[in-house]
């Protein structure tokens, strides 16, 4: 194929898998999951514009409630006939299996495509290993693996034609991450391409195999012992042909395309004595690396594997030198106690058939290690320390490689100097925050130059994992020949920092190579900058013999009208520096890619960009500084002495990006982290931030009540305390009679201050006579830093307040309670997080929780940091996340847990009355616990007891104690987010709600599933837009508490804290005392609405003021007392549902893009509001009787 | 009855205009507007500053949400489609353009010089038959003069002009210190028309809240005072179109400005309050009225209570006002 007729892009993984999947099949069954969700939202995205497959019709793609529902639905089209394909990874795999069995076991010709990833063991991880492929690896689907973006494209056609000639369903997996979102330049396959490959009958004959009432049979029997075994071995014919059917297809696909693949693909000296066998990406290093080591004189060589299943032992031996003296073979995945790990297992398996069929003369040294687990780097360094390893008399066995194992000492050392050759390669490093928009222009730049050039490039992008101001890393790479290099730059010639207070935190010249050039977006002026470099920094630049240049991005942004925004800048300064390309044509380029992306927007826009080039080039500067340092050094790794031992020595390597050095021995063994590390962190990411004014303040506690990640607190305490204050230190009397020489006081925790700004929102209270300045204003934090970190040291000292003598009924009274979550990842501005925080304030020394997979579990049990934390008698939350889809079902298995050790507990206890004396006992078992100051007393005699417990010897005496702390009333709390709840954990928690048990689900209920990008849910509302319902969801919002009431013994509750803080605050502490099973339904904003969060209150007001969000609460105590037990809390609306939808993007999208729909779905999502409101109103009205009783 | 006018130069079936609000943001109301008989329409007003901060919530939703979260590249599609700016406005104009044949004059509330010159010129482009440029200017601050106040409005209109070459008109308020002055200067600096007047926002107090109220009325056949003065005084005497508007809540008051010598008479309150069919009900009564006075087109009674043509002129001035005192005596 001539080089003309080719079409290049620059995509990635995900897309270039995708986008032939889609052209291929007419039906595709989706669910979220990273890293494969943007494989089913651009099939989504490409029906829903009217994408047309090869076959001429737009694909039918439908999101699903599960993964388990796609295999499902995946399962029924294909047995209809239709070419049928879904997108996953990971967990969502899990859920597929069991069809996949089915699948494979009827034969049917099908592709999954997998984003493969690790699987949640010891902790959760959305990074790529194979873990979840090997554990699909018993369905009887073929796998085929790509380890390039390349081949993620070309082989989603090759398994699909491979997968109809042979009737075995294939996955087809590349790595996630590495593969899925690497952006790389690729040949495209044209339509035509595609359609040859795929020869009509084949498509006929799977169409003929499906159900068919005119021609009926039965498909999917129940068998009995005398033909099943049989029935089983039918299939190895299929089996055995399908290695060669690949093969095939492999070679009709190289002479269409100049693109050869063999099933083993064998690179390396024709005499190679020592070999690695590899899978996915790793396999690209592997062969650079051997090539590299051969021109240093080794024998080596590698076998890429690309189908792995069937595993042909012909084709194996074919790709095997007879040179062969020693191998490993290398497996991205872990299997915990067997012989090893699973492609270790079939190389051995097969070589040892191999010689016993003749077919291997000598059976070399065979070793298995592991690498790469949840997306750990994978370098040449490491690739050369296995060939090293290979060359000894006995390598190790089970060795990994990238890690510090000093436990059971599998780790191969490996030298990090060890680089290949990187010298036509540009490479450019780029830290920026995840809001300035650095990633964004780093992939238009990939484009730019991948897709206009004749040179080669690469994109790769590093996320912490942290919701707000999470910082960025860009790893670009660009060459003359095809970059396969799938790990990161540690040897840049151009570093860019795209914010300035990143040089005193993180680590960024380490990876500069001599010579390489520093761009630096500095407030200062080039006069000036260098003294405000710290130490460390300016030691690198002048060893590096660094070339610093310098430009105020942010200042240019603002003079050129780009609304601050510092990307299109900082990617032309790359342009002008880089020598990628000559200066002159880069910024031609630059400038069309400007008019090729603001088309739509207008001639203005696209002036104003090119206004902010050219004004860039103005103000770039290179920075001439003197050759010795002059500034101290700063400390990366700083945590205050006062941090836990295990957070000064592994958690504050994984805060300061050294977590890959942490060896084995310092990791908790099965999981568990201590509580409350969060504070620790510091991340000191707002500008700006709040400060009270004491004399304005009514002491109303609404900020600390909203405040997402519990930056604002309160305490009132005796004067006495104010003695040792430090200056500055803001108190006020308290706002009560009677008591004057107690003092109040808020405290502002700056450092972890995201600067939401929901606090000055919420704020009534001004200045009479300065009705601009509220009871807390944002302020700079810079001039009050130093200050309020002294001011932040003496109120901890403050005690807080006895709960015993706070009301807990009103919000003034909640801001005395500590917060037992705190200084979370969220978002800024979240809406989720206030309500954990209440939670914990209310309940949290006796809470219980069960979170599923979504945003909470993200910010609230994501290392390296973790949010819920403990008050000074060591009590807090306890937090367990098990999966997305099981979480009522977990949350439930605690609650069970606490009454059936509770029972035991107080059988033992009567067991023991006359050791530990009867009245002792009666009054332990008699307590009451309702109230706080009833269960302070109870902590207190279980402590007591326990003490007591301590002394004895006897059996019974050792069981109670290990239970005794079940003796204090357990809050079991279930929470995560609609998509767990409305969709994948619907059936888990219909049924833990008609348990009848005394759990309490907390659903922040954000419309969308938030965590993965915004996708549709069953709670997403009519007329709004979202992932996997582009178009403007049709259908209703689904009501799930009118569900919940149905039930008659369920507690429900609809709440808004923005709206109405107190009726959620009512509504936490009504659930948690009913005793049975409660549900309360949380308006979360969310940034996935498209708004400026800070308005996220007044949201939550037209939410609940036009109808859309009633607040409610359904109590069965009421019922019990022969009263209404349906409790409207919201005024009638007095708002349109537009007043209030409109404000957001996800609504407003559609006005713009389709406003008949959007007039349309409006009027619709009108009426089903006035519906609701209609029903809700009557039933608010009716007696007692007419609800279902409770039993 | 000839109902038909000029207006800046364009033909107009009836003298009745439905002036800027938001009844004209759906284009099935434009052409309901038209087949009740509106001479033409007046676009909503298109706010700059609005725009600008539209522009600015949808960069800073854009920047947060792109490419900030492993898990979650982005979080709305569609927004290839998605226009931020005056594009969505400008679409508007189009579409109306497409279903009546009536003039549709954008209505234009800038803020910046450069917001009034990019925003007019690309309403021309769109297919405005004409510009109203809506001047909402206090000058709070004390230090400006008022010749500096004057020449801000002078400098609007001349860099307007110098920008496209469709009519523009000038939606002014009552209270330059030398109106009529000032009307023949805005003459002069390229305005083809002179809209009476602009309505302030006037903010009133909530006492017990301590806080300003934002609410706003509609206008009141009362108001139609001051506008009715001014056209009368200034009808003849500078050449450019009078428009009235403030306070047309029937046909009595469009009867009433077109005798002061308004070439056309704006409405919005009645529309608001009777439904766009009002408009029917309004030309029809101006029609009847004519027939009754003798009068056989709006040109026959146009401009005859005006200052120039009255018996006694004085009637307009102080003196006059001095008397009407006297009278109350």
């Amino acid at each position: 194929m001539s080089n003309k007729n080719k079409t290049v892009a620059t995509i990635d993984g995900n897309e270039a898998a995708a986008y032939v999947a889609y052209r291929i099949n007419e039906v595709c069954a989706i669910y979220p999951i990273t890293p494969s969700s943007t494989m089913a939202e651009l099939a989504d995205e490409w029906a829903s514009k009217g994408t047309k497959n090869i076959w001429g019709n737009v694909p039918d793609v439908i999101e699903m409630q599960s993964e388990g529902g796609a295999a499902g639905t995946v399962h029924g089209a294909l047995q209809t006939g239709s070419l049928t394909t879904t997108f996953t990874a990971s967990q969502g795999l899990m859920l597929m299996l069991p069809n996949m069995y089915k699948i494979a076991g009827e034969l049917t010709a099908c592709v999954f495509h997998v984003a493969a990833r690790s699987l949640a063991a010891q902790g959760l991880s959305i990074f790529g290993d194979h873990q979840d492929v090997m554990a699909a690896r018993t369905t009887g689907f073929a796998m085929l693996s790509s380890a390039s973006v390349q081949e993620a494209h070309d082989f989603a056609l090759i398994a699909q034609v491979a997968s109809l000639r042979s009737r075995i369903p294939f996955v087809h997996f590349f790595d996630g991450f590495r593969t899925s979102h690497e952006v790389n330049k690729l040949e495209l396959l044209g339509d035509d391409q595609i359609r040859s490959m795929v020869p009509d009958e084949l498509v006929i004959a799977h169409r003929k195999r499906g159900l068919n009432p005119e021609t009926p049979f039965i498909r999917g029997t129940a068998q009995n012992p005398d033909v099943y075994f049989q029935g089983r071995e039918t299939v190895n014919t299929f089996y055995n042909n399908t290695p060669g059917i690949v093969q095939e297809v492999m070679n009709d696909f190289a002479k269409l395309t100049g693109r050869k693949y063999e099933l083993f693909e064998y690179t390396g000296a024709a005499d190679a004595e020592e070999l690695t066998i590899i899978m996915g990406s790793g396999g690209e290093t592997v062969e650079e690396t051997v090539n590299a080591l051969n021109k240093q004189g080794r024998k080596t060589g590698v076998i890429v594997v690309r189908l792995y299943r069937p595993f042909s032992l012909s084709h194996f031996i074919n790709a095997l030198p007879a040179t062969v003296r020693s191998i490993a073979v290398l497996d991205r995945t872990k299997e915990s106690g067997a012989a090893g790990e699973p492609m270790y297992q079939d190389v051995l398996a097969t070589l040892v058939e191999a010689l016993q069929q003749g077919k291997l003369k000598k059976l070399p040294n065979i070793v298995g290690g592991r690498y790469g687990l949840s997306s750990k780097e994978f370098t040449p360094a490491m690739v050369k320390a296995v060939y090293d390893e290979l060359k000894k008399d006995h390598p190790k066995n089970g060795f990994t490689v990238g890690i510090n194992d000093d436990i059971t000492f599998t780790s191969l050392e490996y030298d990090p100097a060890f680089k290949l050759d990187e010298s036509e390669w540009r490479q450019g490093l780029f830290f920026g925050l995840g809001a300035d928009g650095t990633v964004g222009a780093n992939k238009n730049t990939i484009k730019i130059i991948g897709e206009n050039t004749d040179l080669f490039a690469q994109g790769y992008f590093v996320y912490d994992s942290k919701k707000s101001g999470a910082r960025t890393v860009s790893h670009l790479r660009f060459g003359p020949k095809p970059i396969r290099a799938p790990y990161l730059i540690s040897k840049a010639d151009f570093i860019a920092c795209h914010q300035f207070n990143f040089v005193e935190k993180v680590e960024m010249l380490e990876s500069a190579g001599e010579g390489a050039t520093f761009l630096l977006n500095s407030p200062y002026p080039k006069e000036e900058v260098w003294n405000k470099l710290p130490g460390q920094v300016q030691q690198q630049l002048i060893d590096k013999k660094i070339k610093l240049y310098v430009i105020d991005a942010t200042t240019v942004a603002r003079d050129t009208g780009m609304s601050g925004r510092i990307n299109t800048i900082m990617q032309t300064c790359y342009f002008a520096l880089s020598g990628v390309l000559p200066k002159d044509d880069a910024i031609k380029q630059i400038k069309k890619a400007i008019e090729k992306t603001y088309f739509k927007k207008g001639p203005k826009v696209i002036e104003q960009n090119f206004k902010a080039v050219d004004e860039t080039l103005a103000h770039l500067y290179e920075v001439s500084y003197p050759k010795k340092v002059s500034a101290a050094s700063v400390d990366l790794l700083t945590v205050s002495d006062k941090a836990p031992a295990f957070v000064k020595e592994v958690t504050a390597m994984m805060m300061s990006g050294h977590g890959d050095d942490i060896p084995v021995s310092k990791m908790t063994v099965d999981g568990t982290y201590p509580s409350g590390t969060t504070q620790w962190e510091k991340r000191n990411i707002a500008d700006l931030v709040p400060v009270w004014e004491p004399d304005v303040c009514i002491q109303c506690g609404n900020c600390a009540y909203v405040c997402p990640h519990s930056v604002i607190r309160a305490k009132f305490y005796n004067e006495k305390f104010l003695g040792k204050a430090p200056e500055g230190f803001k108190s006020a009397p308290i706002n009560a009679r009677g008591f004057p020489e107690t003092k109040y006081s808020l405290q502002v925790y700056v450092e972890d201050c995201t600067g939401c700004n929901l606090c000055v929102e919420v704020c009534p209270a001004s200045d009479p006579a300065n009705r601009n300045r509220k009871a807390i204003n944002m302020d700079n934090k810079e001039p009050i830093l130093q200050k309020e970190k002294k001011n932040i040291g003496f109120f901890e000292n403050i005690p807080w307040n006895d709960r015993s003598k706070i009301d807990f009924s009103t919000v003034h009274g909640a801001q005395f309670l500590e917060p037992l979550f705190e200084f979370s990842g969220a978002c800024a501005g979240c809406g989720e997080t206030p309500y954990l925080k209440l939670l914990s304030q209310l309940f949290g020394d006796r809470l219980l929780v069960a979170n599923a997979t979504g945003c909470s579990s993200i910010y609230g049990g994501n290392l390296p940091t973790t949010p819920w934390a403990k008050n000074k008698d060591g009590r807090g939350p306890a937090w367990s996340n098990s999966l997305f889809e099981d979480n009522a079902e977990f949350g439930l298995g605690m609650r069970i847990t606490a009454d059936k050790q509770l029972a035991v507990a107080r059988q033992l206890l009567l067991e023991m009355k006359d050791e530990l004396g009867e009245a002792y006992v009666n009054e332990i078992l008699d307590a009451p616990q309702t109230l706080e100051s009833e269960l302070v007393l109870q902590h207190q005699r279980v402590d007591g007891l326990k003490a007591r417990l301590k002394e004895m010897t006897s059996s019974a005496s050792k069981h109670l104690l290990s239970m005794a702390d079940q003796l204090v009333r357990r809050s079991v709390w279930l929470v995560g987010g609609d998509g767990w709840a409305y969709d994948i954990g619907y059936g888990g928690l219909d049924h833990a709600l008609a348990s009848g048990r005394n759990i309490n689900i907390l659903v922040l209920d954000t419309e969308v599933y938030s965590n993965t990008g915004g996708q549709s849910s069953k709670s997403t509302p009519t007329a709004a837009t979202a992932k996997f319902a582009a178009g403007g969801k049709a259908g209703g919002k689904k009501d799930l508490a009118m569900q919940a009431i149905s039930y008659g013994n369920v507690y429900v509750a609809r709440v808004a804290f923005g709206a109405n803080p107190q009726q959620a605050l009512l509504a936490m502490r009504e659930a948690e005392a009913y005793d049975g099973p409660s549900i309360i339904l949380a308006y979360s904003h969310c940034i996935a609405h498209g708004y400026d969060l800070k308005d996220g209150l007044g949201q939550q007001h037209k939410a609940v003021a036009s109808g859309h969000w009633p607040l409610l609460r359904y109590n069965p105590v009421l019922r019990k007392k022969n009263q209404n037990p349906f409790v409207l809390d919201s005024p009638r609306p007095n708002i349109s549902l537009k007043d209030y939808a409109y404000n957001e993007l996800r609504y407003k999208v559609l006005t713009m893009t389709n406003p008949e729909a959007a007039d349309n779905l409006m009027k619709r999502a009108q009426d089903l509001v006035n519906l609701k409101w209609k029903t809700y109103e009557e039933l608010a009205t009716k007696k007692a009787s007419d609800f279902v009783p409770v039993a | 009855m000839k109902m038909h006018t000029t207006y800046m130069g364009l033909k107009l079936d009836s003298p009745i205009v439905v002036s800027a609000c938001t009844l004209s943001e759906h284009t099935d109301n434009i052409v309901k507007m038209e087949d009740n008989g509106a001479g033409a329409v007046v676009l909503f007003s298109l706010f700059e500053e609005q725009i600008r901060k539209e522009e600015a919530v949808f960069n800073s939703v854009m920047s947060e949400t792109s490419y900030a979260f492993p898990e979650a590249m982005d979080y709305f599609p569609g927004l290839d489609d998605f226009k931020v700016g005056i594009d969505e406005y400008l679409e508007n104009i189009r579409k109306a353009k497409e279903r009546v044949k009536m003039p549709v004059i954008a209505s234009l509330n800038g803020i910046t010089n450069e917001g009034w010159i990019d925003y007019s010129k690309q309403m021309q482009q769109a297919g405005a038959d004409g510009i109203e440029v809506n001047i909402f200017f206090i000058p709070g601050d004390i230090t400006m003069s008022t010749a500096e106040v004057e020449h801000r409005y002078l400098n609007i209109i001349e860099n307007i002009k110098q920008t496209v070459q469709i009519p523009v008109a000038v939606k002014i308020n009552p209270y330059f210190s030398a109106m009529g002055n000032m009307a023949m200067r805005m003459k002069n600096a390229g305005a083809d028309a002179l809209v009476l007047f602009n309505r302030f926002y006037q903010p009133d107090f909530d006492i017990n809240e301590l806080v300003i109220k934002t609410d706003l009325h509609y206008s009141e056949s009362n108001e139609i005072r001051l506008p009715l003065m001014w056209i009368a005084l200034l009808y003849g005497k500078v050449k450019l179109s009078l428009a009235a508007t403030t306070g047309v809540q029937s046909a009595v008051e469009v009867i009433k400005y077109l005798l002061a010598g308004a070439e056309v008479v704006m409405t919005a309150s009645s529309l608001y309050k009777n439904g766009i069919p009002y408009l029917k009900t309004m030309n029809k009564e101006v029609n009847d009225w004519m027939y009754m006075m003798g009068f056989d087109s709006v040109d026959a009674f146009r401009g005859i209570m005006s200052q120039q043509n009255i018996a006694d002129p004085t009637a307009y001035e102080r003196s006059n006002y001095i008397k009407i005192l006297e009278g109350i005596k």
